[in-house]
C-alpha cells in the first residue's frame, strides 16, 4: 500500500487504474491514456499531482540562497507571482532535479519532484548552512493541474457560484504567473503545453474543486497522459531524460542556466568547463514516420556506430506517430533506432513536437 | 471486469485460440490482456501463408504501456490477417473477441488445443498473475 492523496477515493470512484508512482498510489489512466491526452488538446482535463513536494522558504537570505542553489538566477523574478523553471546542480553540475520557484509575497515557493523529495531536501538543507532562511515542507496542500484550451474559463465557471474571488484573481494572471488567492496558491503553469492552471491548496478544498470539476465536465486526466503530452511538449522529465549523470547544457535546458555575470552557483564550474571544452553530447527531439512506437532505451545509430540512446518515447497522439527525447553524440546525424534487431530511420528535430493542441513541425 | 467467453482455448501467454465450423482457427489476445496493456497503437501482424509454430512469435502488439511479442496459441498456416488493425489498432482494446482478431491459422495439428487452457484455468491463472 502506497501514500495516498486526498483525491485517492475520487479517483477509484471514477475508474482509475491505480499503480505506484514513486511510492504513492497514482491513476496511470480512466480508461483510455489517449482519450485524455485529446481531451487536455482540444477541451479541458483535470490531474491530480498533490504527490509532488512543496517547500517554502523565507528568510532575509531567501533570494541569495536560491541564487547559490540554482543554475537560473531568480533576479529574474522581478515581481510576486512570477515563476522559473530551474535545474538543481551537484558540485560537479549534474541534475540532483528539476523544480518551478515561485516568488511570493511570504517569499519563495518551491516545487520539486515526488521520487526525489528526500535526497532534494537534504540537500537544500544542507546548503542553507550560513544563509538566514528556513525551509517548510507543505505536505499538507493537495496540487490539482486542470489544462487545455478551455480549461481556464471552465474553472473559472466552477468556481463562480463558490468562490468569485478566485475568479477575480485568475483574470489578473498572465502566463507563467501565479500568487495566493487567500489560502489558495494559483499559477497559469502546467506541464501539457497547454493553456492551463496549476493550483495548490488545502485537501478538503481540493477534493470539492475536483468534484465541481467532474461535474462541469472537466474530465480526469491519469499520469499516462499527462506523460504523453509532456513529451509532445518537449519538457524532460526527471529520472528519464536528465539525472544527476548529466548537465543542464546536455539536456536541451541551456536556457534555464545564467552563466553571465559573478554570480557563482552550485555547479558553476563543471557548465563553465563544458562550454569552454564543447559539449560531448545532446538531448535532441526525434520522430518516426514508419509504424511502431519509440521507447525508452532503445539504442540510436548513425551508420554502423552507435550515438546514442532514447531516454523517453512514445506513440504521440497529437501526430499520429511515434515521437522521442533521445540523448546522442553532438551533431550525429541521419539517425537509425534499432527496434527489435530492425534498423528504422529517424528524424532530428529541436523539441517541442506539438502545442496549444497541434503539431508545430513540418515533415519533409 | 474482463470478460472471459466460455468457448475459446486460452494460451498462458494471454492469447485465445477459437475453433470455426470450417476446421480454421482465429486467434487474438484476451480481454484482461488488452486491459492490462492498455490502449494499443500498432499491430504487427504476420505475413499470408506464413508458417507459424506453437508458442513461436507471430507479431508484435504495441499498446501506450509496451512492446508485446504475439505467440502463436497452435501451429498452422496463415490463411487470413485482421488488416482493419491497421487504420484502427484501438479495436482489440474494444472488441478483443471478435472485431479485434489478429489472425486465422490452417491449424496443422488439432490435438494441440488441448495443451490449452479452458475458461476456468484461464482465469485462475489471471488471478494468480495478479498477486
Amino acid at each position: 500500500m502506497g501514500l495516498k492523496t486526498p483525491i485517492f477515493e475520487l479517483h477509484v470512484e471514477a475508474g482509475a487504474k491505480m499503480v505506484d508512482f514513486g511510492g504513492w498510489d497514482m491513476p496511470i489512466h480512466y480508461g483510455s491514456q489517449i482519450e485524455e491526452h485529446h481531451i487536455v488538446r482540444n477541451s479541458a482535463g483535470v490531474c491530480d499531482v498533490s504527490h509532488m513536494t512543496v517547500v517554502d522558504l523565507s528568510g532575509v537570505d531567501s533570494k541569495a540562497y536560491l541564487q547559490k542553489l540554482l543554475p537560473n538566477d531568480v533576479e529574474k523574478l522581478n515581481r510576486p507571482g512570477r515563476a522559473l523553471y530551474s535545474a538543481m546542480l551537484n558540485e560537479d553540475g549534474g541534475i540532483l532535479d528539476d523544480l518551478i520557484v515561485y516568488l511570493t509575497d511570504a517569499g519563495y515557493r518551491i516545487v520539486v519532484n515526488c521520487a526525489t523529495r528526500e535526497k532534494d531536501l537534504a540537500w537544500m538543507q544542507k546548503q542553507i548552512s550560513t544563509f538566514d532562511c528556513r525551509l517548510t515542507e507543505r505536505p499538507e496542500l493537495a496540487i490539482l493541474a486542470v489544462q487545455g484550451p478551455e480549461s481556464i474559463d471552465s474553472l473559472k465557471s466552477v468556481l463562480q457560484k463558490s468562490a468569485p474571488n478566485h475568479v477575480e484573481f485568475i483574470d489578473t494572471l498572465k502566463p507563467f504567473v501565479g500568487g495566493f488567492s487567500d489560502t489558495w496558491f494559483i499559477a497559469r503553469t502546467g506541464y501539457t503545453g497547454e493553456r492551463g492552471i496549476e493550483l495548490i491548496l488545502p485537501a478538503e478544498d481540493a477534493v470539492q474543486l475536483w468534484q465541481d470539476l467532474s461535474s462541469a465536465n472537466v474530465r480526469p486526466i491519469g499520469l499516462g497522459a499527462r506523460d504523453t503530452l509532456r513529451l509532445e511538449a518537449g519538457m524532460n522529465l526527471y529520472g528519464s531524460d536528465m539525472d544527476e549523470s548529466v548537465t543542464p547544457l546536455e539536456s536541451n535546458m541551456a536556457i534555464t542556466v545564467v552563466m553571465e555575470g559573478e554570480r557563482d552557483f552550485i555547479g558553476k564550474a563543471k557548465l563553465k568547463s563544458q562550454l569552454d571544452e564543447g559539449l560531448s553530447q545532446e538531448l535532441i527531439g526525434l520522430i518516426m514516420q514508419a509504424r511502431g512506437v519509440l521507447r525508452a532505451h532503445y539504442p540510436i545509430y548513425s551508420g554502423d556506430e552507435q550515438v546514442g540512446e532514447i531516454t523517453s518515447g512514445a506513440y504521440s497522439p497529437t501526430c499520429g506517430h511515434s515521437i522521442a527525447l533521445a540523448r546522442v553524440k553532438s551533431g550525429a546525424e541521419d539517425l537509425e533506432v534499432d527496434i527489435r534487431q530492425k534498423r528504422i530511420p529517424v528524424l532530428k528535430i529541436k523539441p517541442p513536437f506539438a502545442r496549444n493542441g497541434k503539431q508545430v513541425y513540418k515533415l519533409p | 471486469m474482463a470478460e472471459f467467453p466460455g468457448e475459446l482455448y486460452y494460451a498462458e501467454s494471454h492469447e485465445w485460440a477459437r475453433l470455426e465450423e470450417g476446421g480454421t482457427i482465429t486467434v487474438g489476445i484476451s480481454d484482461h490482456a488488452q486491459a492490462s496493456l492498455g490502449d494499443v497503437v500498432f499491430v504487427e501482424l504476420p505475413e499470408l501463408d506464413a508458417v507459424i509454430a506453437a508458442k513461436g512469435e507471430a507479431g508484435v502488439v504495441e499498446s501506450v504501456k509496451a512492446a508485446s511479442d504475439i505467440y502463436s496459441p497452435v501451429s498452422g498456416i496463415v490463411i487470413a490477417i485482421n488488416e482493419a488493425l491497421e487504420d484502427a489498432p484501438e479495436t482489440v482494446n474494444e472488441s478483443p473477441f471478435d472485431q479485434g482478431w489478429f489472425y486465422k491459422l490452417k491449424p496443422a495439428d488439432l490435438s494441440e488445443l488441448d495443451a490449452l487452457m479452458s475458461v476456468g484455468a484461464y482465469e485462475t491463472h489471471c488471478e494468480n498473475e495478479a498477486h
